[in-house]
Order: C-alpha cells, then sequence, then structure tokens
C-alpha cells in the first residue's frame, strides 16, 4: 500500500517561447538538430527541481496562485509533457479529468461523443458501450443526449464530461479544477463519486482553488509557489497556511 | 514511461475517430457523400474542356482516363492537406489525453480511402460508358496499390501534421506543394505524350508510379508489377521518414500547441 504511485524527483520544466523560433522553414529542415537546440535556449521556467511522491491510495491536493505551475504538473504526471529535467515515475492507468468536456466535438450528439471520448480515455468501444446507460443516467441530461453537443450549456457540457470520466476505472485520477462547474446537486454527486474512488483506494492528485473541496478530498497538500513548493504535508495544515498565508 | 495499449483498444481508436471524421463532415450538409464525388468530377469536366475539347490532346477516353488518375490523386491530396490542421485542430485533446496521437492521422487518412473506395463504383460507370469492364486483376491490384498508397499518405500526412504545429506556414506550403506535384504527375497527361528526357524528373516523383498502377488498373486491366514494387518502396520508405518526424517532436506537440 506505501508503493509510491507517482514520484516527481528534481523534475523541471521549461516551455519554449515559441514566437522566438519562428526562422523560417528552410533554415529549420537544415538545420534540424542545431535548430532544436536553438529553439530550447528561448524558453520560459514553469517549474523549478520539484521533488515529491504520493503514495498509491493516498490523495494530494496541488494549491497555489494562477501561473503556478498546478496544470503543469498534471501535465507531466499525465505524459502529455516531458520534465526538461530530472524523473518523473507513475505507475498505474492514469485518467485525466484535466478539463472537462475538452474532448467534445460540437457537431456529434452526446452519445456519439460518450463513445468517442470513452475511448480516446483508454476504454474499448464494448466497455463503454457497456456503461452507456450509467454514464446518460448519472449525468441527469437524458432529454438532450441525441442532440449536437453544441446546443448544450457550458454546464451540460460539464455534466457529460464528468460523467464519463466517473465510469472510467482509474487507478490514478488527475482532477483540475472542476468541482465547480454545475450546480449544487450535481456538485454534491460529483463530490460523492471522488470520495468513492478514494474508497476504493485510487491514487488521485487534485488541483483546486477551493479549500474545502481539497480539505474534504485530499489526504495531503502541496502549495506551490513561484514555480516551486513553498509548503508540502497535510492537507489541513497547509491549508491553513495557504489560507492564512496568501 | 512507454504503455502498451492492447491491439483491441486501437482498432477501436481507428473505428471511432475514421467515424467521427465521416460524420463531422457531413454533419450539416444535404448532399453529404456525393459533395466528394462532385469535386472531382468538376475538376475532370474542366480538364476534359480544356485539354480535349481546346487543346484537342491525342488519349482517347479521355474522361476516364483524367479520372482513372484524378481520383486517387485526390486520396492522396486531399489527405496531406488535411493533415496539415489535424493536430491543431485537436489540440484540447493533445494536451489533456494520452493516447497516441498519430492515430488522429490514420483516422484522417481512414475516411479520406472511405471515400475514395465509394468513389470507384464511378469510375465502373464510366469505364461501362467507354464499352470496358473491370478486370480480375482489380482484386488482386487494387488492395496492394491501395496498402501502399496508405502509407505513403501517412508518412506524408504525419510529417505536416506534427511539423505544421511549429512552423504554421507549412499549411500554405503544402496546398502549393501539392498543386505542382499534381502537374508533375502523370494524371492528365500520359507519358508517351511528354518528351523522352523528362521521363526521369517525372518518374522521380513518388506519385508518378502509384498513379500509373492505379491507371494500369482501371484502364487497362492490368496490375503493373514494376510499378507497384516502386510504389510500394517509396510508401515504406516515406511512411518511416514520416513516422520519425513524428517521434523526434511527439514529446513536444502539447507545448507547442
Amino acid at each position: 500500500m506505501s508503493e509510491a504511485a507517482i514520484r516527481f524527483e528534481g523534475v523541471s520544466k521549461y516551455y519554449p517561447l515559441y514566437h522566438h523560433m519562428v526562422r523560417g522553414f528552410k533554415s529549420f529542415l537544415f538545420n534540424m538538430p542545431s535548430a532544436i537546440r536553438e529553439m530550447r535556449n528561448s524558453r520560459f521556467l514553469a517549474l523549478e527541481g520539484l521533488s515529491f511522491e504520493v503514495k498509491a491510495g493516498q490523495s494530494m491536493g496541488i494549491i497555489g496562485k494562477n501561473g503556478a505551475g498546478k496544470s503543469t504538473i498534471l501535465a507531466l504526471i499525465a505524459g502529455v509533457m516531458r520534465p526538461t529535467r530530472g524523473r518523473v515515475e507513475v505507475a498505474g492507468r492514469i485518467t485525466s479529468l484535466l478539463e472537462l468536456g475538452s474532448g467534445f466535438h460540437p457537431d456529434l450528439t452526446g452519445k456519439e461523443n460518450i463513445i468517442l471520448n470513452g475511448v480516446l480515455l483508454g476504454l474499448t468501444r464494448r466497455e463503454v458501450i457497456k456503461r452507456m446507460d450509467g454514464i446518460i443516467d448519472f449525468s441527469g441530461i437524458e432529454e438532450s443526449i441525441d442532440q449536437p453537443v453544441r446546443t448544450y450549456s457550458t454546464g451540460m457540457q460539464a455534466r457529460l464530461g464528468f460523467s464519463i470520466v466517473a465510469h472510467m476505472d482509474p487507478e490514478i485520477l488527475l482532477i483540475d479544477e472542476i468541482l465547480s462547474v454545475g450546480d449544487i446537486e450535481f456538485q454534491g454527486k460529483c463530490h460523492r463519486r471522488i470520495l468513492e474512488f478514494k474508497e476504493k483506494g485510487v491514487t488521485m492528485v487534485f488541483v483546486s482553488h477551493s479549500m474545502g473541496s481539497v480539505r474534504m478530498v485530499c489526504d495531503s497538500a502541496m502549495w506551490l509557489d513561484e514555480r516551486t513548493i513553498r509548503m508540502i504535508g497535510e492537507a489541513e495544515e497547509v491549508v491553513s497556511a495557504y489560507a492564512g498565508g496568501a | 514511461m512507454i504503455k502498451k495499449i492492447p491491439v483491441e483498444h486501437i482498432k477501436d481508436l481507428l473505428f471511432e475517430l475514421t467515424k467521427k471524421e465521416l460524420k463531422v463532415r457531413y454533419k450539416n450538409s444535404y448532399l453529404g457523400y456525393l459533395w466528394s464525388l462532385l469535386n472531382p468530377l468538376a475538376l475532370s469536366l474542366v480538364f476534359y474542356l480544356a485539354f480535349k475539347v481546346i487543346m484537342k490532346v491525342a488519349i482517347e477516353n479521355y474522361t476516364l482516363f483524367i479520372i482513372a488518375g484524378l481520383f486517387p490523386w485526390q486520396l492522396f491530396s486531399n489527405s496531406v492537406n488535411a493533415s496539415a490542421t489535424c493536430f491543431i485542430g485537436n489540440a484540447s485533446l493533445i494536451k489533456k489525453t494520452t493516447f497516441p496521437k498519430e492515430m488522429l492521422v490514420y483516422g484522417l487518412i481512414s475516411s479520406e480511402l472511405i471515400h475514395f473506395l465509394l468513389s470507384i463504383p464511378v469510375i465502373v460507370f464510366f469505364l461501362i460508358i467507354y464499352g470496358k469492364y473491370p478486370t480480375p486483376a482489380w482484386l488482386l491490384g487494387l488492395p496492394l496499390i491501395i496498402t501502399a498508397q496508405f502509407l505513403m499518405a501517412a508518412g506524408f500526412s504525419l510529417a505536416v501534421a506534427s511539423a505544421n504545429l511549429f512552423f504554421r506556414d507549412l499549411e500554405r506550403l503544402v496546398g502549393i506543394f501539392t498543386t505542382l506535384l499534381f502537374y508533375l504527375t502523370p494524371i492528365i497527361y500520359s507519358m508517351d505524350i511528354i518528351p523522352k528526357e523528362y521521363h526521369r524528373l517525372i518518374m522521380m516523383n513518388p506519385l508518378s508510379p502509384l498513379i500509373l498502377t492505379y491507371k494500369g488498373i482501371f484502364l487497362e486491366g492490368v496490375f503493373d508489377f514494376r510499378y507497384f514494387i516502386y510504389t510500394f518502396v517509396w510508401g515504406v520508405i516515406v511512411f518511416f521518414t514520416g513516422r520519425a518526424v513524428y517521434g523526434k517532436l511527439n514529446g513536444q506537440l502539447a507545448e507547442a500547441l
């Protein structure tokens, strides 16, 4: 149980500044290696020297100001980005709830989007179809499920997005600031679902500006400030320190 | 951190992404799939008027001659042109989820491939008008040449889709490049009407043996194995080059978007 599900060792992340590198297509093609090296020289520091771990079955909250690097950490865990320096180790199947409904296609219906999204998130078609009724039921938008998603309100899209993720079976769940969507009733439903995942032993990393949610869901918390860890420890302590100090 | 993805899931991804491409394209149009026929047919009509009626080229069955080359060409050029925006158009997916991104490109090409397959009856229709019929060579030839073409289109498309994130000018260049390439490919002319000294130049274009294989099958009912092998070798080279470019840039896709 005390195996680390996620481990960061001295992780730094730089973003290249892409507007600096438009130096023409020809020079890129002919000097590909050096051109790429050059791009790396004009860059923007997003995270510096982060080391921490999240044990399997634990949930950790990440709090901090906008631009502190919270979402970058999630992207690194999810593997959509690679660290510039250091190592990121992840053991387990990841489901990311990074932005609800981000994978929806506006012209497809709710149902079509459920299948597409489920498959993109790692299920097979058969598995998605088996869970279809559960997903629709959870979302509470049965009447509109055969309408194109572009006709949905933001709240409805978020509901559908969360419902899909709620029916995946993740070992590691990444959640980026989502519980602020939907009405109070649906928020409650989301919270309950997340706590269910926690009970099942799913490892969670939870980015939020809602201190209440962090307190409720997380065992530990990390306070990010100026691209590095300001404080890490028991959720309760870190949240109080953050709320007092920020 | 290399994840093993089961074959069934890859298959489902390809299926769903292809279906999405097809559905989205025709979602709000009345004529739907007919559009993918009307475009090349209109183009064929223009070429017919320009080259047969006005310039009087000495190629018989000229409409059929053009269509037999133009339809397969469209499969290639549509794939490559659409691939430029394939990753950009799916930015949120690339930034947020971890499925293999190259599947987006394969889905795109598969949807173009389905259009092409659906246009083969039109070619047959024109054959019959000119008193010709499909031959057994089609059964062997078409699957093989389509495979070679898929590799070639996939290679170009993967490279274009990835590189376009870093150099947005590429998508304009690709448009110009495919237009030029069209005239360097024996689609609207045959090899025997161009001077001998240009044959080598034309045959340096990987699309030439491809189109000539198709024309052999559709027009003469013959599968030219030499042209096919030539195309296939090109296809393999282009595919692995394209994958190498994609592999090189893959880790940075999410940051560039």
